[in-house]
């Protein structure tokens, strides 16, 4: 963080973004609930949640266009809660982009520049069309560009002014897939290039996962998990984070013996789980979820459960349901244990056998299973027929 | 309308021959949906027009008759004993074009952006004068503008009209058959044809945009200068079109609130029309007016400059 600090020079004094104790309510909806956040300067931080959550009304008491109903917003040591938006050195990539339709791209870029008085802007704004690869289309007007171009101009129209936080409100949910995912890679270049702070809202934890260095995972008006992408994936802290992070098998077990590995039994067989992996303190008789990711589990068939090595967790079942897609099968299987569980085999030696209906011994290594707190919905987070998308 | 369809027409042979039998019948269908309006228009506008063009052109009385004899004569000597009603129609119509944008601007930007659920209440409230007559609306601000009335006699404690009557815009204590009274009731007649075209141009604009511009260190005066106004444009050009144009031809308020110092041209031609029926010179100078409000619209429009607006 501090060579990223180094670089950032044209960035006055501590960047970091502190919320401390921020909510918002609407009459008797509280869309964000008190929150505790710091945005590290020069990092990219992701904020990850469903619609609804509280995500984009976080990222609008940072810009200034709500009024948070209680708490502070820092912008490094400086106080900024009452600072109307066109005072604050932040600026925001709007999720329509909001381009000023009566003005050329050039002009749209040059809009914050002038308001603060810099009468010169052509250099900066012919350096940020380059930088969005736009410099042929200075003099169109935004209808006359694609999507994809409305974007990089709306980034480039927010960046010119070297804001302190670059603020991101779902800037690439327009644009269809193969786009999206190209403007990720562009957005992470850029934002390394020019080492600005982005806070970046989005409902795609694909996208979170690739591009930011931090994420904060809300639900419901708070923030469930902060932290790295990998150790969000590796560790979900709770049922949410788990299932809305890819996908989870999460089964309820009953707590047989505690200690350095806490073992439970889920229908009938014992499982194995790193005591400093369960999130919450067990006890013997008590409930947990066991969870464990698809891609981490084995699958042998029945016939030859005896070469699957000792130490491992096992769970029978019979396939239902198999799908290939290329890199991998995704077979979905009924045990005792649990039903649908999920595990993703890598296709490298196929084994013919494994066929919906067939007897089979999912195993994995107890280091890459995780403890939950049982008393939470155990399908929180689970993404629905409704919210694809 | 008529290139949209030539340029179906121009894509229909296009198209496979099979299919052309029933795209030809297809092809007359904007014809005859367009007929009635035409016709409409020819009986009512077009002929008019042509039966007042040649009567500017004749000459005779009423006794002999009148002849087609080419008389533009007719048009230069109306124009020189009349202009000074022409001005004065040009600037009463200006001034209440002016107070109406100012008046209603603000109004339109209420009804479009801040009043919430009572949106639809206000835009009534709008054109709830259009319930009444026009004539009797106009015959009402005699009352309101009368010498005993609550209005003026605030005006006078205010000494208002002390400064107004020295503008020429008011004669001493009263209001009433000065050229205040005649712009006060042009301003509340086309006030509603400017509000209407102003809130639907304001409505349109994206909130967003408000957002951007204030996220992009503009304040709300500034957004208002650089992005809220430029985008009503389109508004702001039909609104004054819309008042100015029919103002500029009115009499009825200069007759029933004026006085014969604040005639308008729209007076003149009318008592030509219905009192000296000297139909050649009332005709010339509807023509006249026509050409002077045609040449300004052009040159407003072209300044204004509505086509490059989104």
């Amino acid at each position: 963080m501090t060579d990223k600090t180094a670089h950032t020079g044209k960035n006055t004094g501590g960047g970091d973004v502190r919320l401390t104790g921020i909510s918002k309510s609407y009459g008797s909806f509280t869309a964000v609930h008190p929150l505790d956040l710091t945005v590290p300067q020069g990092s990219f931080f992701a904020l990850l949640g469903a619609s609804g959550c509280g995500k984009t009304t976080t990222l609008r008491m940072i810009a200034g266009l709500e009024d948070p109903t209680t708490g502070t917003v820092f912008l490094g040591d400086k106080d900024v809660t009452d600072l109307p938006p066109y005072k604050r050195p932040v600026n925001t990539v709007f999720q329509s982009y909001a381009l000023f339709p009566h003005m050329d791209i050039s002009e749209n870029i040059a809009f914050g520049l002038r308001r603060r008085g810099i009468k010169s802007v052509k250099k900066q704004v012919d350096d940020m069309l380059e930088l969005v690869q736009l410099g042929d289309k200075a003099r169109h007007k935004p209808h006359q560009l694609s999507g994809g171009q409305q974007q990089r101009v709306a980034v480039a129209r927010a960046l010119i002014n070297h804001p302190q936080v670059l603020l991101l409100d779902e800037p690439l949910g327009a644009l269809d897939l193969k786009l999206r995912r190209q403007m990720q890679l562009e957005l992470k270049r850029i934002q390394t290039e020019v080492g600005i702070t982005f806070v970046h809202v989005t409902h795609d934890q694909e996208e979170a996962m690739t591009m930011a260095d931090q994420v904060a995972v809300m639900n419901g008006g708070r923030v469930e998990q902060l932290g790295a992408p990998a150790d969000l994936y590796e560790n979900p802290q709770t049922t949410f984070v788990a299932n809305f992070l890819g996908t989870s098998n999460l089964i309820e077990a009953e707590v047989v013996e505690t200690g350095a590995d806490v073992i439970v039994t889920a229908g009938g067989g014992k499982l194995r789980v790193p005591g400093d992996r369960c999130t919450s303190a067990v006890r013997q008789g008590g409930k947990v979820l066991v969870g464990v990711r698809p891609e981490k589990i084995s699958l042998t068939h029945a016939d030859d459960a005896g070469s699957i090595a000792d130490g491992r967790n096992r769970v029978t079942g019979r396939i239902a349901d198999s799908s290939f897609i290329g890199v991998s099968t995704q077979y979905v299987v009924n045990s005792p244990a649990g039903a649908e569980l999920q595990v993703y085999e890598q296709n490298i030696e196929r084994d013919t056998r494994l066929v919906p209906g067939a007897e089979v011994v999912l195993h994995w290594n107890p280091a890459h299973t995780f403890g939950l707190d049982a008393a939470q919905d155990i399908d929180a987070g689970v993404e629905t027929v409704e919210d694809a998308g | 309308m008529s290139t949209s369809t030539l340029t179906k027409e121009d894509a229909a042979p296009v198209e496979e021959p099979v299919l052309r039998k029933p795209s030809a019948r297809k092809r007359l269908v904007p014809y005859w949906l367009l007929l009635p309006g035409i016709i409409w228009l020819v009986v009512f506008f077009a002929l008019p027009m042509i039966y007042q063009a040649s009567t500017s052109v004749q000459t005779g009385s009423l006794e002999k008759g009148f002849e087609v004899t080419w008389h533009f004569q007719t048009y230069w000597d109306a124009f020189q004993e009349y202009w000074p009603q022409f001005i004065r129609s040009l600037l009463y119509a200006g001034t209440a074009t002016l107070l109406c944008l100012l008046l209603g601007y603000p109004l339109a930007y209420l009804i479009a952006f801040k009043a919430g659920r009572w949106r639809n209440l206000l835009l009534v409230l709008v054109i709830a004068p259009f319930f009444t007559s026009f004539l009797i609306r106009t015959l009402a601000w005699k009352t309101i503008l009368a010498d005993d009335s609550v209005v003026v006699e605030a005006l006078n404690a205010l000494h208002f009209l002390d400064v107004t009557s020295w503008l020429g815009w008011t004669e001493g204590d009263r209001v009433l058959a000065t050229p205040m009274a005649v712009v006060c009731g042009l301003t509340y007649n086309f006030l509603p044809f400017m509000i209407l075209p102003l809130y639907t141009s304001l409505e349109r604009i994206d909130g967003r945009l408000h957002e951007a511009a204030q996220d992009l260190y503009a304040s709300p005066a500034t957004t208002f200068r650089k992005v809220t106004f430029p985008l009503s444009m389109p508004g702001v050009v039909s609104g004054t079109l819309l008042t100015f144009i029919p103002a500029s031809g009115d009499y009825v308020n200069a007759e029933l609130l004026g006085s014969t110092d604040t005639k308008m041209v729209g007076n003149v031609i009318q008592s030509q029309f219905l009192r000296v029926l000297d139909y050649p010179t009332a005709a010339a100078l509807s023509f006249i007016l026509m050409a002077i409000v045609l040449g300004m619209v052009t040159v407003y429009i072209r300044r204004a400059g509505t086509e490059d607006l989104v």
